[in-house]
């Protein structure tokens, strides 16, 4: 390819990364939220709850998220299809519009969001545990009511803990969305691919590969620093 | 008036009797020392009255508030939570480990607990924790972390933390155990200047030396009852008790 090309299919990639970050971030501020109530019901002290939670995240992390994001995107469609469904689910499904891209979006999206969820649940449910028992025991003792244990001496340090396996799980998800080209999410593996057809040639996959390179770098750096920046106690 | 009341406590661990009808009063001012094998139940018993633990059966009435009364049939019926909670405020425990918040400096560590529990405003609840930690000798130590001091500081700034709250009774639960001879010295010492100054305490200790010159009550517990119970010169000068004297054997040679 010459140098004009390769100008071109940059510039053209640049434009797709930016539904590639908005799935990224998108699936973050989702998944970390709901990670920390999929992690509180899994240790909820009523057993058929934390059985239920955990049916869910074992599903999530031992199938492939390829494998969900189909699922998700086209379960509404053929239940659209399907005859002997009860009215109102098939009054609810009715007011689903399955066209276009913002459809695409929130079926992709959701399948993210659930798996990356029973991923961080696991994390803040090993940090919380990982708290020594000591820690409740001094707030309760002092007076602390269990909320203010949880928020003001629990948590500042699970986030400490979790720090470092967040931060591998954030790297992983930056090249996990270029799974969304499987239902054709306009993405930028997506487009690579394509322009790699278009010119018969590699150099867009390079391009792209490029691209989620620097992303993780940039994410790497920012988790070091949270890190360095956390790491006033012990 | 007599600070603490227990009649009768008993907890058992599943079909482990840890404590068996243990009863014993704690005056005002007084300091008492409860020595005792390990396993005993001298912690358990501690726990019990700190509501770490729920306790089986018995009585507990602190400062005049009955904590749970013996039920009909045997269990411990418990206070409403208001009053669980106001008993609560009115004793300090100090552990064996510290359990200081890591991510809190000293000061913080101190005032925490006053600011959203007494619900006290920070500049004051900072005045006193300054001079708490003067009293401990650590005014110098107000914005380091836990983890930058010793194990004596640390036990120091618990019992500072524990103090905070301007508790009536206050609990040691072997507080020199986790600590190296040299340091557990500077955690007596701040023991004794406190009962000095007429503080009530109740001490597990393995500290038998530190026991007899420091209580006025000493109270000799295994295998989940009091054994023996007296001054230090009852306990330690002339026991009659054989279990007794078997135990403060190696200290009495």
């Amino acid at each position: 390819m010459s140098g004009k090309e390769i100008l071109d299919v940059t510039l053209i990639l640049l434009e797709y990364l930016v539904p590639t970050l908005k799935l990224f971030f998108f699936t973050l501020l989702f998944s970390i939220p709901l990670g920390m109530v999929v992690a509180l019901l899994k240790m909820c002290k009523f057993k058929p709850v934390s059985w239920l939670t955990n049916i869910y995240i074992l599903i999530m992390r031992g199938t492939p998220l390829m494998l969900q994001i189909i699922a998700i995107y086209y379960a509404i469609p053929y239940l659209k299809i399907s005859e002997n469904l009860p009215v109102f689910l098939k009054n609810i499904l009715d007011g689903i519009d399955i066209q276009g891209d913002a459809f695409m979006f929130r079926a992709v999206l959701t399948a993210f969001v659930l798996n990356y969820a029973a991923y961080f649940a696991e994390i803040f449910r090993g940090g919380i545990e990982s708290i020594p028992k000591g820690q409740y025991e001094a707030s309760e003792a002092l007076g602390f009511t269990k909320i203010q244990t949880f928020f003001h001496i629990i948590l500042p340090q699970v986030i400490k803990r979790i720090v470092p396996a967040s931060s591998n799980e954030v790297v992983i998800l930056v090249k996990d969305t270029s799974l969304a080209n499987i239902v054709a999410y306009a993405e930028i593996t997506l487009k690579a691919k394509q322009q790699m057809q278009i010119y018969s040639s590699l150099t867009p996959l390079f391009i792209a590969g490029a691209f989620y390179f620097v992303i993780s770098m940039v994410m790497t750096v920012v988790f070091t620093f949270i890190e360095k920046k956390l790491n006033y106690y012990r | 008036m007599s600070m603490l009341e227990v009649r009768n406590l008993s907890k058992s661990f599943g079909s482990n009797k840890v404590l068996k009808d243990i009863s014993f009063e704690v005056e005002k001012g007084q300091v008492v020392a409860v020595i005792g094998p390990s396993g005993s139940g001298k912690s358990t018993m501690l726990r019990c009255i700190n509501q770490l633990e729920k306790a089986d059966g018995g009585t507990v009435n602190v400062c005049g508030m009955s904590m749970f009364t013996a039920g009909e049939n045997g269990g411990a019926v418990y206070a409403p939570a208001k009053t669980l909670r106001e008993i609560r405020l009115k004793v300090g425990l100090v552990f064996q480990n510290f359990n200081l918040f890591p991510h809190f400096n000293v000061l913080r560590n101190i005032t925490e607990a006053p600011v959203r529990v007494l619900k006290m405003n920070r500049k004051d609840a900072e005045e006193k924790g300054m001079e708490l930690l003067k009293k401990m000798g650590l005014s110098d130590k107000a914005k380091s972390y836990p983890f930058e001091l010793s194990g004596g500081q640390q036990q120091r700034v618990s019992i500072a933390r524990a103090l905070a709250l301007s508790p009536e009774i206050l609990f040691f639960d072997e507080p020199t155990s986790a600590l190296d001879p040299e340091l557990t010295g500077e955690i007596l010492k701040v023991i004794k200047e406190l009962a000095e100054e007429k503080m009530t305490m109740v001490i597990v200790t393995h500290e038998m030396a530190f026991a007899r010159d420091v209580a006025n009550h000493v109270i000799f517990m295994d295998g989940g009852v009091i054994i023996e119970e007296g001054t230090p010169d009852e306990v330690f000068g002339n026991t009659s008790n054989e279990r007794t004297k078997q135990f403060l054997q190696r200290f009495l040679e």
